[in-house]
């Protein structure tokens, strides 16, 4: 017990020693999280008002990442597959980052949830009265705190046990990692039955939606750790093996190919049967009325996932900075297919037909920036602290002061690396 | 220095395992935690301007859910409401918890032949049902259609013509249904809303979260949320209430119709259709063979809107098969004697447009930035 709190509190310390470019980025995401607390507050003084959402559109930017990032989580957890069915050794490091990802990513969600809360101040009411089976949200709320436990507890037992120098035991882990992959998928399909299980809403209500959120999740959350992972090679001692950033490449270009095909079914199906509920998809494609504000989104993502579909099949996305490109582009394209592209449209027309638009307000858009750089803060302090366990620079018999100047997240690790 | 001081005592001696602390990092350490605290104090300073009453009270927020109050219990929270309401808006009102009677299922029944859209239905649902005036929340949406279509999207929900009813077009008022199979309920996490045994769906203001599924599963459109707190000037208070329906609602809550029930339960009509000078609205008990609804039930050719999303509206629309494509003359003559004696007081009030317009004339914060980023 004393080792393990020892464990914690050392962990505090490292997540608060760097070099000057860690600190610099610290110090911009806490800017950022300051700034979305701010405009919480703000929010919870004059209410959802402050928000551009309306009786017409009445979910929008906080339920957008929310979607998205629910599929971020369940996609970093998608990487333990070939690990342990497929042995690939490759991955296997980066599993754990994956998970970590997986914790950060799941804690943004439920925070996108609740800010969307008109009554955050009655959130224990969900403990008292849970409205389960039937209520697809409170499923969402089992499966990500859930899901949330599963991945603490599987990251969190394997970095104690290398700071422990001891090899971890099977028993302890293998069966989370087997539930947390049927977990993973669990997750993403239930966000996606909130939406496709309301028949008033004909643009969500399609079969289609469930398969498309995994997809296109698979394709967005490797993405995110090749990007990540990118970062770490290039400024810590960690290094990644190029083999690695190929599968995750394999991966991502063939989640982003039946993303797109999805897309594509979903699409015919609407304009070819050209019936009453197309009017969503015609808002969202090519306007309606007169009306047209995501037009510009949809096509900008379709364009976006288009050329980095073609990067990803073409040899020349096998050097890094290309990659690092395409995925850049193909997050965005499904940030923008998923939030814009999906949330919104299905409030578009309401359905007695009336049109009304939706856009953030900038007061939206801070609390969204918040919790985002509260998230990725959260994700740098974690793999921040693991990395020197897993390269066993930090244990439980070495004295702390080593870990912590040997090891600052950067270049005077390089140098260190290269002496 | 006082502050680094306190840092100073506060931290334990450096021990074997842990790193040496210099005089010089507790200083920046220091430095950087009051900066931090400094920082964060600002960014919750918007708090301040909460308002007490805007505060959960530590009763309200140990109040428990409708279903699960005894009857003291719920003597208790009508009285807290009761206090509240005399606090805010300076009148004793008339609060209970009106129960569905035995053997009594509510139907509405709505002659769109008879419908001239002059929206006093719109405007007398505000009056009677204490809802926010600014931004302005209406629970009935009248649509203009064009002849020989139900399609809601050729509709048109903004018309503000100098005279109602236009030849070409008939007027349609769309309002909570009641669905006896209705998505709203399903979808709460919270059972925050549920239909009671009279067939009306009705909303506890004080469980209600706030998530607004309930308003993404409604096909009709019939549910309003309170995006602002809401602004209900003290004369225009209605102070007869209930639990259920009317009494006022605070920010961040759901509302919808819910037939009047501190009317109908009482065996009065709903305000609406009181107020609809041409007699369209009908409203009553089906579960009685010789009620006018039943009567209408048995007798014309009604229909419900969306049927295939299966929702089973108690909401029941039809036309006046004596005349198909014009409005009933009778209906046309209280127009004319209407527009003679109300002039301008007489319908087609403007004001049924979205509540966002509202919103930014009344509430604007002072850092609102005019509605977009
Ligand atoms: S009309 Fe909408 S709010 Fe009313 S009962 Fe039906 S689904 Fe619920
Ligand atoms: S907004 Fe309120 S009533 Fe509607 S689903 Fe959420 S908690 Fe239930």
């Amino acid at each position: 017990m004393r080792t393990y709190l020892t464990f914690l509190y050392r962990c505090f310390r490292l997540s608060f020693v760097g070099d000057r470019r860690y600190y610099a980025w610290m110090f911009l995401l806490t800017v950022f999280v300051l700034l979305g607390i701010n405009a919480y507050c703000k929010q919870l003084v004059h209410g959802l008002a402050t928000t551009g959402m309306t009786d017409q559109v009445s979910w929008g930017f906080y339920i957008a990442n929310f979607t998205f990032l629910v599929g971020m989580a369940a996609a970093a957890v998608m990487l333990v597959i070939p690990v342990y069915i497929y042995r690939n050794r490759e991955l296997h490091d980066l599993v754990i980052f994956g998970e970590l990802f997986a914790v950060a990513a799941i804690i943004m969600a439920m925070l996108f949830v609740t800010v969307d809360l008109g009554r955050p101040d009655r959130f224990h009411h969900l403990l008292l009265r849970f409205n389960f089976p039937v209520s697809m949200l409170t499923w969402d709320v089992l499966v990500l705190n859930g899901y949330l436990l599963l991945n603490l507890h599987i990251c969190g037992y394997l970095i104690y046990c290398a700071y422990r120098r001891r090899t971890p035991s099977k028993v302890f882990y293998i069966p989370f990692v087997f539930v947390a992959i049927v977990w993973a998928v669990s997750i993403h399909t239930v966000t996606a039955f909130l939406y496709s299980g309301l028949g008033g809403r004909p643009f969500w209500n399609s079969a289609v939606v469930a398969p498309r959120f995994l997809a296109s999740a698979f394709a967005a959350g490797p993405a995110f750790l090749i990007l990540s992972l990118a970062v770490l090679d290039k400024f810590t001692s960690y290094r990644v093996s190029a083999k690695a950033f190929m599968t995750l490449r394999n991966t991502v270009a063939i989640a982003l190919s039946i993303s797109m095909f999805l897309l594509g079914s979903e699409a015919f199906t609407e304009f070819y049967t050209d019936s009453a509920h197309v009017a969503s998809a015609k808002y969202l494609f090519f306007g309606l009325h007169g009306r047209s504000g995501l037009v510009p989104w949809i096509w900008t993502a379709i364009g976006l996932n288009l050329v980095a579909m073609l990067l990803l099949y073409l040899p020349i996305s096998r050097k890094l900075p290309v990659l690092m490109v395409a995925c850049v582009m193909l997050i965005v394209g499904i940030w923008i297919e998923k939030g814009m592209g999906m949330i919104v449209p299905a409030f578009i027309p309401t359905p007695l037909g009336e049109i009304v638009e939706y856009l953030p307000t900038m007061n939206e858009t801070l609390v969204t920036l918040g919790i985002w750089a509260g998230g990725l803060l959260i994700y740098t302090i974690l793999v921040r602290v693991t990395i020197p366990v897993l390269t066993g620079r930090l244990t439980h018999d070495q004295a702390f002061s080593a870990a912590s100047r040997e090891l600052p997240a950067g270049a005077a690790l390089e140098k260190e690396a290269h002496a | 220095m006082k502050d680094i001081r306190i840092f100073e005592s506060t931290s334990g001696g450096p021990s074997a395992y842990e790193p040496e602390l210099t005089r010089r990092s507790f200083l920046r350490t220091g430095a950087a935690a009051v900066g931090g605290m400094a920082a964060l104090a600002a960014a919750l300073s918007p708090l301040r301007e909460l308002t007490s009453d805007e505060i959960p009270d530590f009763d309200q927020f140990l109040q428990k859910h409708y279903k699960e109050m005894t009857p003291a219990e719920m003597e208790l929270a009508l009285e807290r409401i009761r206090r509240k309401v005399e606090d805010r808006y300076a009148v004793r009102p008339h609060l209970r918890d009106l129960k569905p009677m035995e053997g009594v299922e509510f139907v509405y029944a709505l002659n769109l032949s008879r419908c001239i859209g002059c929206r006093k239905c719109v405007h007398a649902c505000v009056a009677e049902n204490n809802q926010s005036r600014s931004p302005e929340i209406q629970y009935i949406r009248v649509i203009e259609m064009p002849r020989g279509t139900l399609d809601v999207e050729k509709g048109n929900h903004h018309y503000d013509r100098p005279e109602v009813p236009d030849a070409n077009h008939f007027y349609l008022p769309v309002q909570c249904h009641q669905c006896a199979n209705p998505p709203c309920v399903k979808v709460c996490p919270v059972e925050a809303t549920w239909q009671e045994a009279d067939g009306i769906t009705v909303i506890d203001y004080d469980w209600c979260i706030g998530c607004r599924y309930c308003e993404a599963a409604c096909p009709y459109w019939a549910r309003r949320f309170n995006f602002a707190k809401p602004n209900l000037p003290k004369e225009q208070l209605n102070p007869n209430m209930s639990y259920l329906s009317n009494r006022p609602r605070e920010k961040g809550v759901m509302e919808k119709c819910h037939f009047c029930l501190h009317r109908t339960r009482e065996g009065r009509m709903p305000a609406c259709v009181e107020i609809c000078p041409t007699g369209a609205r009908k409203f009553g008990n089906v579960l009685d063979p010789k009620s006018e609804v039943s009567e209408i039930l048995r007798t014309k050719r009604v229909f419900v809107l969306k049927e295939e999303v299966g929702t089973l509206p108690r909401f029941f629309y039809y036309f006046d098969e004596r005349y198909p494509n014009t409005l009933d003359p009778e209906a046309l003559a209280i127009a004319d004697r209407l527009k003679a004696e109300e002039g301008d007081a007489y319908g087609c009030l403007p004001g049924a447009a979205g509540p966002r317009k509202d919103f930014v004339a009344a509430a604007q914060p002072e850092w609102w930035n005019g509605g977009h980023a």
